[in-house]
């Protein structure tokens, strides 16, 4: 990532209060000119309301939001650098595609022939060439996501905001987008932000995405780090599947940590693997993906620094994955709780999928865990 | 099963017959020379109508009757334009408790509403005109107005006129290049039946219009005089007719807005 890009939406100790309800709590973040920048977070966590305060459709109780290094207090949304997608659309049912892409030209000065010009080629930058004389309201969803698209980015605006703007696709068609809202911002080189509640989505499409929980900032980082070392259990547990076993602290040096985790034995943390716990979570914790482990057929060897012993539970079948439970040797051995794990194998040619009861062997390296405390 | 089909359908033609009677009767007596209203049917004639079109004084409430049904319907739908915007989408405290009083006459008795009304004008010493029974029928109007204009408000995405918003229009230009157009048949809607209800209100008109002749508040006056009672029957085909010809242009402008916005034409009010 290029850090050396200028901030483009600045938001300094953010806060929104409707009546008694405190909607964002002291938002502070930097996104640079000509990021893909996602918020990111389950429904109420205020992603919505955030982006909303920046197109300007709600007003900021405290702090202050700048666009291009410029105080947005006093501008409205209409006079702000940005336009949005809206989560329904919003197009205009009794105008044509290219009436409603047109729309935002209405104020321009220049020419008939130059604006449907500029209509033309905004069309085919989304991919609905000669779709202009179409009447709007028959259009696919797919289709009125783009013409969204194209209606927005005709005004060339400094920051495009998308408010879940997948949501109501289905899933072939979800994923046909992502790649085309990827390409086209690389394309036009405007610094888009996408609010969604779909990890995989923001995963896919974003250079650094803000998890928001109850009106705060809970991580800010890219999708690598985030997926591979989430700063608390919250966002670990929201992000992607994590296994999480008990974990005893048994020394502590330099700001790493020595940890007995029931199942896995003894483990030595670096400082770079230690998140925060919730203070509700009951102690700390050991997390991992379920990629990050190596179910062993019979005989196989492994590079993998540890090996433990288990026994498989459950087996799902997904036909490009399995995913296994297993119980780990010597997982209940510190309090008699059963607490299976997840682990998922990729099925590739030569390798079986095993059979439930088996004994199985899975290697792992502790490189992969995460500690909560 | 099928004796039971017969049956019904006897039932609903029995049904029309006793609706739609009284109402074929009309243009018969209308275009019939004999000045008794009795059958059998005399002879040809357009007599009547050319009375009733040298009548002075029901040319004079025929005007007044116009221009109440067009303030009306022009003064209701307006407010009620507003109301139903402010209802669908804006909260505020006291929301259901007004929009509740505001519909409250479609239920009151109308007798009791042109009497209070009445009661207050002449307390407050207003001089009872077309203008007394124009605000009258505002009142009685405007339940209807809302009731139709608030379905038509509440079906529109909020995000539109946003969008609009965003795309650099003002609040209000938003509003009249969005909203409106989407919203017309539903204006339209709201107009015609404003105006019919106004048309042939009697009550309110009796009560509020002082020594001013309306429509209804003519004819009730004419059927003293059996003499009269045959350019009654003309003028009520000439009522008919026009209400068929409104009723089926708003219809038409209804499902042509539905068929705009992608609806299915058939659908909806009417």
């Amino acid at each position: 990532m290029t850090d050396d890009r200028k901030p483009m939406i600045e938001c300094r100790g953010v806060h929104k209060h409707y009546g008694d309800y405190h909607a964002l709590r002291g938002i502070d973040l930097t996104i640079r000119a000509g990021e893909f920048f996602s918020l990111l977070g389950p429904s109420g966590c205020g992603k919505t309301t955030l982006l909303r305060t920046i197109a300007g459709f709600e007003d900021i109780s405290e702090g202050a939001i700048l666009i291009d290094e410029k105080r947005m207090d006093e501008v409205p949304a209409n006079k702000r650098p940005t336009n949005m997608v809206f989560q329904s659309y919003a197009i205009f049912p009794h105008l044509t595609v290219a009436q409603n892409v047109a729309f935002g030209l209405r104020r321009d000065p220049r020419g008939k022939a130059e604006k449907s010009a500029l209509v033309d080629e905004t069309l085919a930058l989304v991919g609905l060439r000669g779709f202009g004389n179409r009447a709007a309201h028959a259009l696919s969803g797919g289709q009125r996501q783009r013409v969204a698209l194209a209606r927005a980015l005709i005004l060339k605006p400094k920051v495009l905001l998308l408010d879940e703007p997948l949501s109501a696709l289905d899933r072939k068609m979800r994923e046909q987008m992502q790649v085309e809202l990827i390409k086209l911002q690389r394309q036009v080189g405007i610094t888009f932000v996408l609010v969604t509640h779909d990890q995989e989505e923001a995963l896919v499409m974003s250079d650094r995405i803000a998890v928001m929980f109850e009106g705060e900032i809970a991580q800010l980082d890219g999708p690598e780090a985030l997926y591979a070392r989430p700063a608390n259990r919250r966002v670990a547990d929201f992000i992607g599947v994590m296994n999480f076993l008990p974990a005893r602290i048994v020394a502590e040096q330099g700001g790493g940590a020595t940890v007995e985790v029931p199942g896995l034995g003894m483990v030595d943390l670096p400082a770079r693997q230690i998140s925060r716990a919730n203070p509700d979570d009951g102690g700390p914790t050991i997390g991992f993906r379920p990629e990050t482990m190596t179910l062993l057929g019979a005989g196989a060897t492994h590079s993998q620094p540890r090996e433990t012993n288990a026994t498989i539970d459950e087996v799902v079948y997904y036909g490009d994955m399995t995913y296994y439970d297993l119980r780990l040797d010597g997982a209940a051995a510190m309090d008699g709780k059963a607490r299976p794990v997840r682990i998922s194998m990729r099925n590739v040619f030569g390798r079986d999928v095993q059979e439930v009861g088996t004994r199985t062997r899975l290697a792992w390296s502790p490189g992969s865990l995460v500690l909560f405390r | 099963m099928k004796g039971q089909g017969r049956g019904l359908q006897a039932y609903a033609l029995l049904y029309l017959l006793f609706l739609y009677a009284p109402i074929i009767l009309l243009p018969l007596f209308a275009f019939n020379s004999g000045t008794i209203i009795a059958f059998p049917l005399q002879g040809f004639t357009t007599d009547w109508f050319s009375q009733m079109w040298a009548n002075a004084t029901l040319r004079t409430a025929l005007a007044n009757s116009l221009l109440i049904a067009v303030s009306a319907a022009v003064l209701a739908t307006c407010l009620g334009i507003f109301a139903a915007r402010a209802s669908t989408r804006f909260e505020f405290p006291g929301k259901g408790g007004m929009m509740g009083f505001i519909l409250l006459p479609m239920v009151l008795p109308e007798i009791i509403v042109a009497m209070s009304l009445l009661v207050v004008l002449l307390g407050a010493g207003v001089q009872l005109s077309i203008l007394t029974v124009i605000l009258g029928h505002v009142l009685i109007c405007m339940p209807y107005a809302i009731a139709i204009l608030s379905t038509a408000f509440s079906s529109l995405d909020k995000s539109l006129e946003e969008a609009a918003y965003d795309l650099g229009e003002t609040r209000w230009s938003a509003f009249r290049l969005v909203t409106l157009p989407l919203v017309m048949p539903g204006i339209i809607s709201s107009l015609l039946i404003s105006f019919t209800i106004s048309l042939d209100e009697f009550i309110i008109a009796f009560f509020l219009a002082g020594n001013q002749p309306t429509l209804p508040t003519y004819i009730f006056s004419q059927l003293r005089f059996p003499k009269q009672i045959p350019m009654i029957m003309a003028l009520g085909t000439v009522l008919v007719a026009l209400s068929i010809v409104l009723l089926a242009l708003g219809e038409y402008f209804r499902r042509r807005g539905n068929a705009r916005m992608g609806g299915n034409p058939t659908r909806g009010f009417l």
